[in-house]
């Protein structure tokens, strides 16, 4: 190993530490204690067996509790997409001081406590809430239906915690759009829709899908939303495995489900990226 | 009526005024160039043309047709960007079709006039590419052929060529001039660029500060500069200011030319001339530059500095040092009597 060599190896060597420290280490323990065994008297049983993942797997009660994450990470990231693409561009629109303040409201749910928010959104979507209220005071529910312990609530909570994510997404890659292009489409016949579906959208997109993977992995593992807004009653598979290790003390099988779970985004995330990559690769290749 | 008439528009943005009572009458089939230093004018002029910009006062007229209250994607021109403006995720041929697509164009006719747009610009072989995987010299004539394709009335061209490097540059003003000779478009184009504007404008309007200077061809412009302003910008002049004498008008006391009053002579530097015989300006070379095909001479008179072009023709040309008589003939000077505007 020569000089540069050694120096470069010791000036990563303080973040790699940190790195193995808190991140691969307690992810390599959590994989090994999702393979030991549980039982009611004897708790951690540190054999090696794949019972916990058979038990996930065939049990149609944790099939319908990931299905429900899935649900809900998908809806809100279509969510985030029809609200935060157009908000970026309108944004980007703005004039100044206007764009400057208006982004700041933007990135406010991302300044405010989590559980400030998520309490201040459970009062707003209670029995008594504003929001059941006024659906019944404009006839959509003949009674004040809450929407608290619904997937409905959840998705709601957690589209305006992660649009911000889309909207700084989106709005990065309009950055790098060339404001000329719009004109040209103009000069070229286009109305003000074409030239949104066809010019800008198309230019946005490479955004859209990366703030995509953004918004669903944040939705998929978020955990303070779905436990306050869900509750015990409306369980997805972060609160799930935060309950086997804490209600049931069962640790081995919430290792096991946050290793699906975590299994699972990646997966997810990686096909999409690749998706991305060899879509726009030819076009957007900086 | 001219084919686009352009009746004393004028553009204010708060108390900033970009242009100021322009009038101008471009001909069908004229290449026309707007040439001035950067905050002229030059380009709200053309977006105003374009749509882009609302007049404050004025009419632009084309073919007769009002275009105040048109939209500026019912205008039907075309237009090239200075970034070129192509559409990143369209492929070449896509990029052209655009505007044949918006006009309801049917697909098999698209095909053929993006081939016949893409062999005129020399592209018939790239219209799968991309525009990331083109040069900036190809990303140029595919916006040329997408502006075209559409048959606009009138083309309209903005600092087409200052992202190209100088010998493509020259290129695409030879091809810029044949393809617009070859199309017949009526075109506009905005330059800050005057060795640009002088090589392809069957006419040029200078501009400065929001008014126009001069309009007039490329040869009249250079050669009988209407303002200080235009013989300054365009090309280089050297200046003298002179006083009337009974025998003409003299600088430091030497006559030059005929005259009787006190003025401004400006004269180009390739039509200063050295003497040996008779009156002339007397002066000393301060520094001589070898340029090729000419040389480039820095001559220290009483008058001020003086600029003297000298063809490299093999007639000698003084060395640094040397004491010169310069002389011109009274033709080539233009005067601009003292007290009018600088």
């Amino acid at each position: 190993m020569n000089a540069q060599a050694r120096q470069g190896w010791l000036l990563v060597a303080p973040a790699t530490l940190l790195f193995v420290g808190i991140l691969a280490t307690p992810l390599a323990m959590t994989l090994l204690l999702s393979f030991n065994g549980w039982s009611s008297t004897q708790g951690i049983v540190p054999t090696l067996t794949v019972q916990n993942y058979a038990e996930i797997l065939s049990d149609s009660f944790f099939a319908e509790i990931f299905l429900r994450t899935l649900r809900i990470a998908l809806w809100v990231t279509l969510i985030c997409v029809l609200i935060g693409a157009p908000e970026a561009y309108i944004l980007r629109r703005m004039r100044e001081p206007w764009r400057s303040s208006f982004i700041l409201v933007v990135i406010g749910p991302l300044l405010v406590s989590v559980v400030a928010r998520t309490l201040g959104w459970a009062l707003l979507l209670g029995g008594n809430g504003l929001i059941p209220l006024a659906l019944h005071r404009v006839g959509l529910t003949s009674s004040p239906v809450s929407l608290m312990f619904t997937e409905t609530g959840v998705v709601i909570a957690l589209v305006h915690v992660l649009v911000p994510f889309m909207v700084l997404s989106v709005w990065a890659s309009l950055a790098r759009m060339d404001p000329a292009t719009e004109r040209a489409a103009q000069s070229l016949g286009a109305s003000q829709i074409t030239i949104f579906l066809r010019i800008v959208l198309p230019q946005a997109m490479p955004g859209i899908l990366s703030g995509g993977i953004i918004v669903f992995s944040l939705a998929a593992s978020a955990f303070a939303t779905p436990a306050i807004i869900g509750g015990r009653r409306l369980k997805v598979a972060s609160t799930l495995a935060y309950d086997e290790f804490l209600s049931t003390l069962n640790w081995p099988l919430g290792a096991a489900i946050a290793v699906l779970l975590l299994v699972g985004i990646v997966a997810i995330v990686v096909g999409w990226n690749r998706f991305i990559e060899r879509r726009y690769s030819q076009v957007f290749a900086s | 009526m001219p084919y686009l008439a352009i009746e004393n528009i004028r553009k204010a943005y708060g108390p900033a005024v970009a242009v100021d009572h322009l009038d101008l009458g471009v001909e069908k089939g004229e290449f026309i160039s707007l040439l001035g230093p950067s905050g002229c004018g030059k380009t709200t002029t053309l977006q105003m043309i374009a749509g882009f910009v609302e007049p404050t006062q004025g009419a632009i007229a084309l073919d007769g047709i009002d275009l105040s209250q048109l939209a500026p994607e019912k205008r039907g021109l075309g237009i090239v960007f200075q970034s070129y403006a192509l559409f990143p995720h369209m492929t070449v041929a896509a990029n052209v079709a655009f505007g044949l697509e918006m006009r309801r164009v049917g697909k098999a006719e698209i095909r053929q006039r993006v081939e016949q747009a893409l062999a005129m610009v020399g592209l018939a072989d790239k219209g799968g590419r991309y525009p990331r995987q083109m040069s900036g010299g190809q990303q140029q004539r595919v916006a040329l052929a997408r502006a075209l394709v559409i048959r606009p009335a009138i083309l309209l061209l903005d600092e087409p060529l200052s992202n190209l490097d100088a010998k493509l540059r020259e290129e695409m003003q030879l091809e810029l001039r044949q393809i617009q000779r070859q199309s017949g478009t009526t075109t506009v184009l905005v330059t800050h660029d005057q060795q640009e504007a002088l090589a392809l404008s069957d006419r040029i309007v200078v501009m400065n500060q929001g008014r126009v200077e001069q309009i007039g061809s490329p040869f009249d412009v250079y050669e009988r500069p209407g303002s200080a302003f235009v013989a300054t910008f365009l090309g280089r002049t050297n200046t003298f200011s002179a006083e009337p004498t009974p025998q003409g008008l003299a600088v430091a006391g030497h006559v030059m030319m005929p005259g009787e009053r006190p003025a401004t002579i400006s004269i180009r530097p390739e039509k200063v001339d050295f003497t040996t015989e008779g009156d002339g300006l007397p002066g000393r070379v301060l520094t001589r530059v070898f340029q090729g095909n000419h040389w480039l001479l820095h001559v220290q008179t009483p008058g001020g500095l003086c600029l003297v072009i000298r063809p490299n023709d093999g007639r000698p040309v003084p060395g640094e040092g040397e004491a010169v008589v310069l002389v011109f003939r009274a033709g080539d000077a233009s005067l601009s009597l003292a007290g009018s505007s600088p």
